[in-house]
């Protein structure tokens, strides 16, 4: 369970980014939250992460402040969340395959467990051909699918998707909303942020709208329409 | 797990120097102007030290007897200044042995040859030429044959004059150069290495900053700060080793080609031997320079990138 407990964001230059936002998400859950851009969406998931520190408020991963933990905590706490970013952000000199074991290796796993899940994970985004090529020979698509994947490797507790459609066409809009989705129906929670509209329309599940750092909406099976 | 960490680590490493190949190669030509710079300086201090050298033995002092003086009594001061611990080495030249050395330093002068014959008999005194062991003795030695004491026997002196009187302004002027080269050689040694491992240091910082995007996703993956900085640190380690090798390929031809070119300038030193001579000590020197400036430049520069 992940509570934000009156959290507020204020940066140096005195813009306001989060002002008191206080919200829970079950574990499970699927949640997307909504907004314009500027609106507070990534700061939301930069103080999950603790990339960021709260100026008021606090917040919590199952009854742990994450902004107490120290340097060694919260890089164990970041390898129990997956993360998907707009800009895929795949280690460029890296093959695919490499990309995926790389967070496997920083996790401490072993080679043979290495070896065998990443092709089966490689398996679920539909990837398999590609597991020797680097980044700069795949798809905006067959991109966003390896960080899918590579979120996915270490069976993480939290899915985090930072407007992962936004550089996509329909098509492969649709392909990853299908497969956070059905990443979401294996157990794992998923904090989706977008400002898609038809993605909110086709996923039928919660939705918190953001404007201007605070929350305006709270719908358990929402439509889109900040 | 610490093996397996290890592993991963310097294959890492060695990917990222192998696939990086414009920043690769970049990195490790700067790191070789870097090296040669260090590997020239410890030339140039050896260049200095011999070359001082044989300026200092080429300063000396030469008494010239009177035409008159009898050998056994110059052999006797020549006995008695041998036996001065100041003095390294006193050689005589006789009457006759002067007037040759006279006569062929000036064989293409026809002039001074016939005033020569004019005079008749030989003009030239009998000279000891007499080497210290440093410069700043000289004096001393020079005090010491004006004064007379020489002259064990105490008959009235049969030394004619003595040239370190006329060469002292030129031998102190040679002695200060001598000291404010060894001086300066330092300070330029200094300063160069100091401008050249900057310059390395900051090629390597560029790397990483190339590569700054990249970290903070490793860091958001919860890499630990060993596993992110240990592959940097291989890569600069590997640029080093690298570039080291290159550049003590590259000596090679360079001094035998500078080596044969200014050997003459040198007063006989002779630096591409000097390299194949001093060739282990040079490649510790160049090698270990290359592997720490490369290791530290790496672990310094992406401190910064290792705080999201």
């Amino acid at each position: 369970m992940i509570v934000f407990d009156r959290v507020s964001k204020i940066y140096p230059d005195s813009s306001v980014a989060l002002e008191e936002v206080t919200l829970s998400i079950e574990p499970k859950e699927f949640i997307s939250i909504v907004g314009p851009s500027g609106a507070g969406k990534t700061t939301l998931l930069k103080l999950f992460l603790a990339e960021e520190k709260p100026t008021t408020g606090a917040v919590y991963y199952e009854s742990t402040n994450i902004h107490a933990l120290n340097k060694k905590e919260i890089d164990a706490f970041r390898r129990k969340v997956g993360m998907v970013f707009q800009d895929f952000r795949l280690l460029s000199n890296k093959t695919v395959y490499e990309n995926i074991a790389f967070t496997m290796e920083a996790a401490g796993r072993t080679d043979e467990e290495i070896e065998s899940d990443v092709p089966h994970v490689l398996e679920l985004v539909d990837l398999t051909p590609k597991i020797w090529n680097f980044p700069r020979e795949l798809s905006g698509g067959e991109k966003q699918r390896v960080a899918i994947a590579r979120a996915l490797v270490n069976e993480p507790d939290i899915i985090i998707a930072d407007e992962p459609t936004g550089n996509l066409d329909p098509a492969n809009t649709y392909d990853i909303v299908q497969i956070l989705k059905k990443i979401n129906d294996l157990g794992t929670t998923v904090i989706l942020a977008t400002h898609n509209k038809g993605i909110i329309d086709l996923l039928k599940r919660r939705v918190v709208a953001i404007e201007r750092g605070k929350v305006v909406r709270d719908d358990r099976t929402g439509k889109y329409f900040v | 797990m610490f093996w397996t960490k290890l592993k991963r680590i310097l294959r890492t490493g060695f990917f990222n120097f192998w696939r990086d190949s414009t920043v690769t190669l970049a990195s490790v030509l700067i790191m070789m102007v870097t090296l040669l710079v260090i590997g020239l300086i410890s030339f140039s201090s050896a260049i200095l030290d011999t070359t001082l050298a044989e300026l200092k033995n080429k300063i000396d002092i030469n008494v010239t007897f009177f035409t008159s003086a009898n050998e056994k009594d110059i052999l006797n001061i020549k006995h008695t200044i041998e036996s001065l611990p100041e003095v390294l080495l006193v050689t005589y030249v006789s009457r006759e042995e002067a007037l040759t050395l006279f006569k062929e330093r000036h064989s293409s002068d026809q002039a001074i040859l016939s005033a020569l014959d004019e005079v008749g008999e030989n003009p030239l005194g009998a000279v000891l030429n007499v080497q210290a062991r440093d410069p700043s003795q000289y004096a001393s030695v020079a005090d010491f044959l004006e004064s007379g004491s020489a002259l064990s026997s105490g008959s009235s002196t049969i030394i004619d004059r003595i040239n370190y009187f006329q060469n002292k302004a030129a031998i102190d002027t040679l002695t200060q150069i001598i000291a404010s080269a060894d001086r300066l050689g330092f300070v330029l040694t200094l300063f160069f290495a100091i401008i050249s491992v900057l310059i390395a240091f900051n090629t390597i910082r560029l790397t990483i900053y190339l590569a700054r995007d990249e970290i903070s996703v490793m860091r958001l993956v919860g890499a630990s700060t060993t596993y992110i900085r240990g592959p940097f640190v291989v890569v600069g380690i590997i640029y080093g080793v690298v570039a080291g090798l290159l550049t003590l390929l590259l000596l090679l031809p360079l001094t035998y080609w500078l080596g044969g070119t200014t050997e003459n300038f040198f007063v006989g030193f002779n630096i591409f031997f000097y390299y194949l001579r001093h060739f282990l000590e040079i490649a510790f020197i160049i090698m270990a320079s290359g592997v720490f400036i490369g290791a530290l430049s790496s672990a310094l520069a992406i401190r910064k990138y290792l705080k999201v």
